[in-house]
């Protein structure tokens, strides 16, 4: 893929010996005008900026993001709003990496092909569909390729082998590994494992390797940077917007600090990095 | 010599879905990438088990000794005489022990369970009858049980949320969302993620990701064999129409199943709520379109953004906002009738068949009663209409009292 802004971030990461710094916000919370200025502050400190879709149902979700969701639904966030926000934050940054992460029925509904034009025109170089394994995938990633799109895949501690490979052929853009057993938002699994099974995962694939779910403090996100290409944080981000939903440009500064925090951690152990 | 039971539920129809669990385009396995193994695991654990004679002993006799099948296929001739029509014929679900066809499934799944070492369970349950009749596997086999109900269930099944903790379960109330089934659903399946390498998830109905929509579909065909059979035998032909309400499909398959290459009409009776019109109702395949949910692509009540849409009927285990794959496939292929009874209708129903059979109907079943009643007055005497009673009405004595002005609780004193 020519002019691939992702692995042009990956790339930067790499020169600066340190790994990627990828946040979630879900679009639209607590409203679409903070989210606006939420996802541009989020966008200032990282490196790829996660842009959840919100839905009704989020299965693979905890609390938090849940409530996230729904924060946006009750606000009337609609997936008009979710593009015209994307726009904005690209304007305002033309190199981050921008994926749109979330269910498979916003996308389905709308329209695969119409789906990926809209995200292409709007400024989003991938797609991550939580609940769209590569089993079910073959139309949704006709369409994404048809506009140079990334189909960015995961894998899981229960990923088998075989599911490993058929995972890893399908992938594009970057791997994401779920550092646990669970919904996102629950407590990370163990260091030593999420290691051996990042390890193995590059065996198996030229792609960066991320890693995501239950990374809250910037301790995780430093030590699991030790070893992974990127580090994924969702929940920890979404958290500063409940917790400031009285004050929003509390709420703006506090995401921004936060990453801000994380981006220090990384920096700081970027000399770990074998 | 075959035995008696084998050759009833040796009948096997093909209609089997696709490698990955897809009826036409709908079906499938939508779900996150931490659940593909487990799915697979529990695949390949169903289809050994299903091929293997001594588990099939074994459903059967608990089938038979435990949940007390064959149920009996009931001439409702007072029924059929007051409505003037067709004659109309029960399938007794309700029955069963626990009360409801629901027994059905978790027998099947809770052997499999057990079967495969797991030593918890999880459900979801609406009416709390799938709650109910997990709960009771779950003590048969000395499992531990965790069911999610939404608390707006809770309070109108109160009855069965007893019954499961005095089976031993442990009854989650779920108040994301709409704190009902749907949202159960997306409780129980976050708890699966979490815990799929030791619990098993036993789903009440025939949706959600490959293989519970056919496995869940296997396990009911009890129904529809006895009644094809029982049909035969005592009114000496096929009925002209099956009957069956729809909340994910799971008693309607079980009784359509064995019928569908037959000529018989397969009507599907939807929750119409206060009226197909008012926005409040839970018919996803008469007035829903195809959407991704729980893990498969089938009908769903969602708006023009794909976000799930509320519900709303009197019978909690209607309140769902999807349908099982096969049925979405079925009726996309022209060989469902659709039909839909409101709350109304359905407190009517259940007001009917109480007063002149003496018995008092789940009010699912009740659905599938209006819109049978509906139907038989327009057909001739010599037609037979069977209707699946899938469940009895004792959990719902307080909505149905409430309704009616009988007051409640206090009014006795
Ligand atoms: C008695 C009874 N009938 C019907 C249903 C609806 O489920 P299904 O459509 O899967 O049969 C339920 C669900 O709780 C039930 O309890």
């Amino acid at each position: 893929m020519s002019g691939d802004r992702l692995q042009e971030c990956f790339g930067r990461c790499r020169n600066e010996n340190r790994a990627a710094l990828i946040g979630y916000l879900t679009a639209g919370d607590p409203d679409p005008a903070t989210s606006e200025k939420l996802l541009c502050a989020l966008a200032e400190k990282v490196d790829i900026l996660e842009i959840g879709m919100p839905f009704s149902d989020p299965m693979a979700d905890g609390p938090s993001i849940q409530a996230a969701s729904e924060r946006a639904l009750a606000a009337g966030t609609h997936m008009d709003d979710v593009f015209r926000l994307t726009a904005a934050v690209r304007k305002a940054h033309p190199d981050i990496g921008i994926v749109f992460m979330g269910y498979a029925n916003v996308v389905y509904v709308m329209g695969y092909e119409k789906f990926a034009e809209s995200a292409k025109r709007h400024g989003a170089d991938g797609v991550l569909l939580v609940d769209i394994p590569p089993e079910e995938s073959h139309d949704l990633d006709a369409a994404l390729k048809t506009e140079g799109l990334h189909s960015i895949r995961l894998l899981a501690p229960t990923s088998s082998e075989e599911r490993r490979k058929l995972v890893a052929a399908n992938a594009s853009g970057f791997i994401y590994y779920i550092s646990l057993t669970g919904i996102t938002g629950a407590e990370i699994g163990e260091l030593d494992s999420i290691r051996k099974q990042v390890d193995e995962i590059r065996h198996l694939t030229k792609l960066p390797v991320c890693v995501g779910f239950g990374i809250k403090t910037p301790e995780q996100a430093a030590s699991i940077a030790d070893f992974a290409d990127g580090v994924v944080i969702g929940s920890h981000f979404v958290s500063q917007i409940a917790e400031h939903l009285s004050d929003s440009c509390a709420m703006i500064r506090a995401v921004g600090d936060a990453a801000g925090t994380m981006l220090e951690a990384f920096r700081a152990g970027s000399g770990r990095r074998e | 010599m075959p035995t008696d039971s084998e050759s009833i539920y040796g009948f096997v129809t093909s209609h089997k879905p696709d490698a990955g669990g897809h009826f036409g385009r709908f079906g499938g396995r939508y779900v996150a990438e931490t659940l593909m193994g487990p799915l697979q695991e529990l695949e390949d654990a169903f289809n050994e088990a299903w091929s293997d004679e001594a588990f099939q002993a074994e459903r059967i006799r608990l089938l038979q000794q435990y949940a007390g099948r064959a149920t009996p296929l009931y001439h409702a001739e007072h029924l059929s005489e007051e409505v003037g029509g067709a004659q109309i014929l029960l399938k007794r679900e309700d029955l069963t022990h626990t009360g409801a066809h629901k027994i059905n499934n978790t027998i099947g799944q809770g052997l499999l369970a057990h079967r495969m070492g797991k030593k918890r369970v999880i459900a979801e349950t609406g009416a709390g009858q799938h709650g109910v009749a997990t709960a009771t596997v779950a003590a048969m086999f000395g499992m531990q049980c965790d069911v999610y109900m939404g608390r707006e269930d809770m309070q109108r099944q109160a009855p069965n949320v007893f019954r499961m903790r005095l089976l031993g379960a442990n009854v989650i109330p779920v108040d994301s969302g709409t704190a009902t089934l749907k949202d159960a659903l997306n409780d129980a399946l976050r708890d699966w993620v979490a815990s799929c390498q030791d619990t098993f998830y036993i789903i009440g109905t025939v949706a959600g990701p490959h293989p519970y929509p056919l496995m869940v579909r296997e396990f009911h065909v009890v129904i529809g064999q006895e009644a094809r059979r029982q049909c035969l035998k005592q009114m000496g032909k096929l009925p002209d129409v099956a009957i069956a309400c729809v909340g994910g499909g799971s008693n309607a398959m079980g009784l359509f199943h064995p019928l569908r290459d037959d000529p018989v009409r397969l009507v599907a009776v939807e929750a119409a709520g206060h009226g197909l019109n008012s926005g409040e109702h839970a018919a996803s395949l008469g007035t829903g379109k195809p959407g991704i949910l729980h893990g498969n692509l089938t009908y769903l009540l969602e708006d023009s953004d794909g976000q799930i849409e509320g519900t709303h009927s009197i019978s909690a285990g209607l309140d769902y906002p999807g349908v099982g794959p096969e049925l979405a496939y079925m009726h996309e292929q022209g060989r469902l009738e659709l039909m839909s009874a409101t709350d109304e209708e359905a407190l009517a129903a259940f007001q009917q068949l109480s007063l002149c059979e003496g018995i008092l109907p789940a009010l699912e079943s009740s659905h599938a009663v209006a819109a049978a009643i509906r139907m038989a007055a327009d057909m001739r005497p010599d037609e037979i209409l069977l209707v699946n009673l899938s469940g009895r009405g004792d959990k719902d004595l307080n909505t149905v009292c409430e309704k009616l002005g009988m007051g409640g609780m206090e009014s006795l004193t």
